[in-house]
């Protein structure tokens, strides 16, 4: 049961750009995506968009439809009123190179930026041991599909240009965390350098991150408030880091 | 037009998926300068997209299991038209990959004991696929993105520069091999976000781009899987293994349309899943082969108590190898008991609870929820075959993963032929790009340590520039869209699933057509990031390897793994003997027979002697493998 | 211009393309939480009704005031207290600071306030008004960083709020065994102030989560998958457990002030 749909689609590359509307036909159980593919091959032959999987498990197709990030491959067209107009932009909190595709290079250059895992060096191939229960946490966090929608929605650097040479941003936090959490990782200092180099303290846990998350990762409520409060353990409270002073070691 | 782009370095690798990763740490690691071409961005090959597990012999949840009992099943899979070098060095480094993985950061789900965690998998006799939940190449693509991070960091604080010695090269198309004196001296291509050129000279390049999926119609694969590394491979003058061999991944979703050929991972049946038409019956016990009679349970009694006590029971038939169950789908649809969208109907909701499906089957939930509006844990999915993995690939010398007759070419991963034989058991495609991919990076840098380099002529760099500018010189020609629609036709149903004799023949002529055609592909629009543009070179990868597929199947007169023939049903044991090698001569592909290498005696001693007469010829079973 | 009209990002004059009434949460949580300061400040500054046979108002315990002193029995704070502070003002004016701050800081109200009060973001998506943004790394929004210790102090209360429930169940003449509509509410407004706290991410952590190896802590282990359970309602529970109190004080104010009797289901 085809239908003809209204999308706008935004058009252009960095010097200048706008919205294009287009008439299209969808089909029963289609996405988004499957709706811009079929522009692209009837009407606009050169529309760039990104994507692999069409499956939800790449993270390639991040855009802004009807003004929220979303994946376009995970975004049903049922889920749209008949009649109803959508319209299709790049991530905003990114600079476009051109029609639905941004550049995400900033992400890359996060990631370089968190020191990697770092293995007990008195523990060889097959030796590790741990249990379930000590690396479920961190595999909540490897979910992650590196789709940049936790990034983009994040206000301190979609609404603060300034501010993205300070911050991690979202998907580097559960990354952090990840890390912190890894029941192997000898790196110690994490936590102060989540707050002092990483920009952990900018986030006001107004929870974009998480309600924008096609992994259903609970970004705030798991890792970054988890983290703040490690940060407090070795930071802000008194108590703890006389207790850790004692001890000689970082919780 | 800007100017080009020229960078240099000891090892190219071509994909940044699981094998070409692999083998960039590896080549790094031996102190090379290595650089890492993605189609896409850095992350998102398909590897992603592997769910069930990598398979490694650790024996952590049974015991039973070594490398030896790894190799047989691999090659029982494989319809012993496997390579049995390379299926012997994948079942004996396996485990050690996966250890390795462990070390850089992964983490696997665990056993009660606290080791690595193995599930059950079609074709294996032990639990043995290292998991995560069921996002295992998500693990491993992220673990060695990590880990080139982590190298990247190490170069920093040595050089003050994180790509003195590693750089990922995102978003970047190769359309060339260059080679100069007969061996290889770099790669040409661009970049796809503005389109300008880039060259690469390079000692050694590394092939490993993966599959060729989106060359048919239904396909697990992305838009990636077009077959790049076959076909310039099969240009810089190296040999395909094999081509008629595809893999019909028996589970993908078909419907709804949008998802159709997305996949259902194997792990579905291996928890308890079960097939059934739309009679209500369990058919895949009408389609257990003799081989396999021993194995596996012929009643539903035996089947259901497997999954509780696996020693004293043959396993459920839904865990058959791939091709089995595909082709049993496939004529379950054909006889009328398939639903209406051209499946069956795979259920694990009445048979687990709804919770240990979440728990087990995560992103299987997530996905046909989400994309499909289907909760697995209360009804049923709709299923069939989908085109998931070619088993035929570059033919490569098995311990270094050289290409044949290209020196400094290599290949690794799904692109690599050989080591899957006619057939890829699952589980073994992850273990086989950790495996190779390191052979691949320790064969590059052994080479590139050894020879000497040559440079590339102005005159390979023009002719490989013109190749990228003639689209745009051409107006009012075909568009590339609407021949890469015909092309998946053809394939998918002349050179499909089933497959006769006439209509190969058929589908030879066609993708002759296509490709003559394809020669005339103008594209819309500028350089700059443009999918028209893209598609008329992944088209041109993608004809090659349709004409390589076609060809290899008319020729084997027999069916075999991820090849059946209507027209010759069964197993021969002369072809068992003969691999397919494909070759191109500027023109077209040429296709030869060529003998398999026998059975060393200490691998055909490790079988019973009364299996191998079900697939040898008695001569070969009295010679008993070669010395 | 900055943000998402930075000249390198896609030219788009509007400032979200959010087509659903994106501005009703923020808008409503502004209004019930601006209701609410309102009135505890009206309350806070009152100083009166809040306490009678046994009730006493959650604003205004610990009873630091004379008013309470005929019933020594509230934990014996009252005639000490009176002396040492001697309050020209209304009591409840120390209490409240405690209460206040444990959900000043608490990581769900401060999402809820930076959105609808700081539009630092109104909401997903849509752009905030501000130049410039440094979040909780300076003062003095790096005080949020003490939330545990309002957090313990808010414990303590949990405790006096108990204990004053189950002085409730007094009747007028101070014997046991009464129950009153009073008690229910105070009931209710003490176990919703102990789903809060407990559902807390900050009782998460300190219970389990900074842990390394929940495998060498099996107890804390099971504790912390309980309250993480919790901690998926605290929103909510901050919610119920703010007009639970808000509930519990203006029932007492209207019983001591003499509008609403106290109904009593038995003496």
């Amino acid at each position: 049961m085809a239908r003809k749909v209204n999308l706008r689609i935004w058009r252009g590359d960095s010097n200048s750009g706008a919205l294009q509307n287009v008439e299209v036909e969808a089909n029963e159980g289609e996405v988004v995506l499957d709706v811009i593919h079929r522009v692209q091959a009837t009407q606009m032959g050169d529309l760039a968009v990104r994507w692999n999987c069409k499956a939800g498990k790449c993270g390639s197709c991040s855009m802004e439809i009807n003004g929220k990030p979303r994946l376009a491959c995970m975004t049903r067209m049922s889920s749209f009123e008949e009649g109803e107009e959508i319209t299709v932009t790049p991530l905003r909190a990114f600079p476009v190179i051109k029609d639905l595709v941004a550049d995400v290079s900033f992400n890359y250059k996060k990631a370089m930026e968190i020191p990697a895992y770092e293995h007990p060096a008195d523990l060889g191939p097959g030796e590790a041991r741990m249990e379930q229960i000590d690396v479920e946490r961190s595999q909540e966090f490897r979910k992650c599909i590196e789709c940049f929608l936790c990034q983009d929605t994040c206000h301190v650097i979609r609404d603060h240009e300034e501010n993205k040479k300070s911050f991690a941003g979202p998907r580097f936090f559960i990354r952090i965390a990840e890390l912190d959490m890894h029941p192997l990782d000898m790196l110690k200092n994490r936590k102060r350098t989540a707050q002092e180099e990483h920009g952990l303290g900018m986030c006001n846990i107004t929870k974009c991150c998480t309600e924008v998350c096609p992994e259903h990762i609970r970004i705030t409520d798991n890792a970054i408030i988890p983290m703040k409060e490690r940060v407090v353990d070795v930071k802000y409270d008194p108590a703890r880091w006389l207790g850790s002073k004692i001890r000689r070691r970082e919780g | 037009m800007t100017e080009l782009e020229r960078y240099k370095y000891d090892v190219l690798v071509i994909g940044a998926g699981g094998a070409g990763l692999r083998a960039a740490v590896e080549a790094r690691e031996a102190g090379l300068r290595v650089a890492i071409i993605c189609k896409s961005l850095f992350g998102k090959a398909h590897t992603v997209m592997a769910e069930g597990g990598a398979a490694a012999s650790m024996g952590n949840v049974n015991s039973g299991d070594n490398w030896q009992v790894h190799f047989r099943d691999t090659m029982r899979g494989g319809k012993f038209l496997n390579h049995y070098r390379m299926a012997e060095l994948h079942a004996k480094e396996s485990p050690d990959r996966i250890y390795e993985l462990e070390m850089w950061g992964a983490l696997f789900d665990r056993t009660k004991e606290g080791k690595i965690s193995q599930r059950n998998f079609g074709g294996h006799e032990y639990p043995r696929l290292a998991h995560v939940g069921d996002r295992t190449g998500l693990e491993l693509i992220r673990t060695m993105q990590q880990k080139i991070v982590q190298l990247q960091q190490k170069d920093a604080r040595e050089y003050g520069n994180a790509e003195a010695n590693i750089r990922v090269f995102a978003e970047l198309t190769i359309t060339e091999i260059i080679k100069e004196k007969g061996v290889v001296a770099g790669a040409y291509g661009y970049w796809r976000e503005g389109g300008n050129e880039v060259l690469f000279e390079a000692q050694a390049v590394i092939i490993a781009t993966g599959g060729v999926g989106k060359t048919f119609k239904i396909t697990s694969n992305s838009w990636e899987g077009t077959g790049d590394g076959h076909a310039l491979a099969l240009k810089a003058g190296a040999n395909l293994v094999d081509m008629e061999f595809l893999q019909f991944h028996p589970t993908g979703m078909v419907w709804p349309p949008s998802v159709r050929g997305i996949l259902v991972t194997e792990s579905v049946r291996g928890e308890g899943g079960v097939l059934t038409n739309t009679l209500g019956e369990r058919f895949m016990f009408k389609y257990i082969p003799d081989v396999f009679k021993d194995k596996y349970a012929d009643n539903e009694e035996e089947a259901d108590r497997w999954y509780l006590d696996q020693d004293n029971n043959r396993r459920p038939p839904e865990l058959l190898p791939r091709d089995e169950v595909a082709r049993a789908i496939n004529s379950e649809v054909k006889a009328g008991r398939g639903t209406e969208h051209g499946g069956v109907f795979l259920d694990v909701s009445k048979r687990i609870p709804a919770e240990v499906i979440k728990k087990r089957l995560p992103s299987m939930w997530h996905q046909f929820y989400e994309l499909a509006g289907v909760d697995i844990t209360k009804e049923a999915m709709e299923v069939g075959p989908t085109c998931h993995y070619v088993m035929g690939g570059v033919e490569v010398e098995p311990d270094t993963a050289a290409a044949i007759g290209v020196p400094g070419l290599f290949a690794a991963g799904e692109v690599a032929g050989g080591m899957h034989g006619s057939n890829r058991l699952g589980g073994n495609s992850l273990s086989d790009l950790l495996v190779f991919g390191r052979r691949a990076g320790m064969g590059a840098a052994a080479y590139v340590k050894s020879a000497t380099a040559v440079a590339v002529s102005e005159a390979s760099v023009k002719a490989a520039a013109d190749r990228i500018q003639a689209p745009f010189t051409r107006a009012g020609g075909e568009n590339a869209y609407s021949l890469h629609q015909e092309l998946q036709e053809v394939t998918h149903n002349l050179v499909g699933i089933i497959r006769t004799g006439s209509e190969l023949k058929d589908a030879i002529e066609k993708i002759a057509d296509i490709r003559k055609r394809s020669q005339n592909v103008s594209v819309a629009g500028d350089r700059k990031f443009n999918p028209g543009f893209h598609l008329a070179f992944d088209l041109d990868n993608m004809l090659l390897v349709a004409e390589s597929t076609a060809k290899s199947a008319i020729a084997r007169e027999e069916s075999r793994g991820g090849h059946t023939r209507d027209d010759f049903p069964g197993m021969n044991d002369k072809w068992r003997q003969v691999n397919h090698i494909s070759s191109y001569n500027g023109s077209e592909v040429v296709v030869r027979e060529q003998k398999l290498p026998t059975l060393p005696k200490e691998l055909f001693d490790l079988f019973d002697i009364h299996e191998l007469e079900k697939y040898m010829t008695s001569e070969e079973i009295a010679k008993g493998g070669s010395n | 211009m900055s943000g998402v009209f930075s000249p390198s990002r896609a030219q788009i004059k509007e400032r979200t393309l959010r087509t659903d009434k994106w501005w009703l949460q923020p808008l409503a949580t502004f209004g019930v939480l601006f209701s609410f300061v309102i009135y505890a400040t009206f309350r806070a500054f009152e100083g009166d009704y809040y306490y009678k046979d046994h009730l006493i108002s959650p604003f205004y315990s610990p009873c630091l005031s004379e008013a309470c002193v005929d019933e020594a029995v509230i934990g014996g704070f009252a005639p000490i207290s009176a002396q040492i502070f001697n309050f020209p003002l209304s009591p409840a004016l120390i209490i409240l600071i405690f209460p206040l701050g444990f959900r000043m800081t608490c990581y769900y109200y401060r999402k809820a306030y930076y959105r609808a009060f700081w539009m630092s973001p109104p909401a997903c998506a849509v752009a905030e008004p501000h130049k410039k943004y440094t979040g909780e790394t300076r003062q003095p929004l790096i005080l949020q960083n003490a939330h545990r210790w309002f957090f313990y102090a808010g414990l303590i209360f949990n405790v006096i709020l108990t204990y004053d429930a189950i002085i409730s169940f007094k009747n007028k003449d101070g014997e046991w065994g009464a129950m009153s509509v009073g008690s229910l509410v105070l009931v209710f407004s003490a176990a919703m102030l102990w789903m809060y706290s407990l559902s807390c991410h900050t009782c998460r952590h300190t219970i389990g989560g900074r842990l390394k190896h929940f495998s060498k802590h099996p107890i804390r282990y099971k504790a912390w998958t309980t309250i993480s359970r919790l901690n998926h309602s605290h929103a909510l529970f901050a919610w119920i457990s703010l007009f639970a109190v808000a509930f519990a004080d203006i029932y007492v104010r209207q019983v001591a002030s003499g509008a609403w009797t106290n109904f009593y289901f038995f003496e």
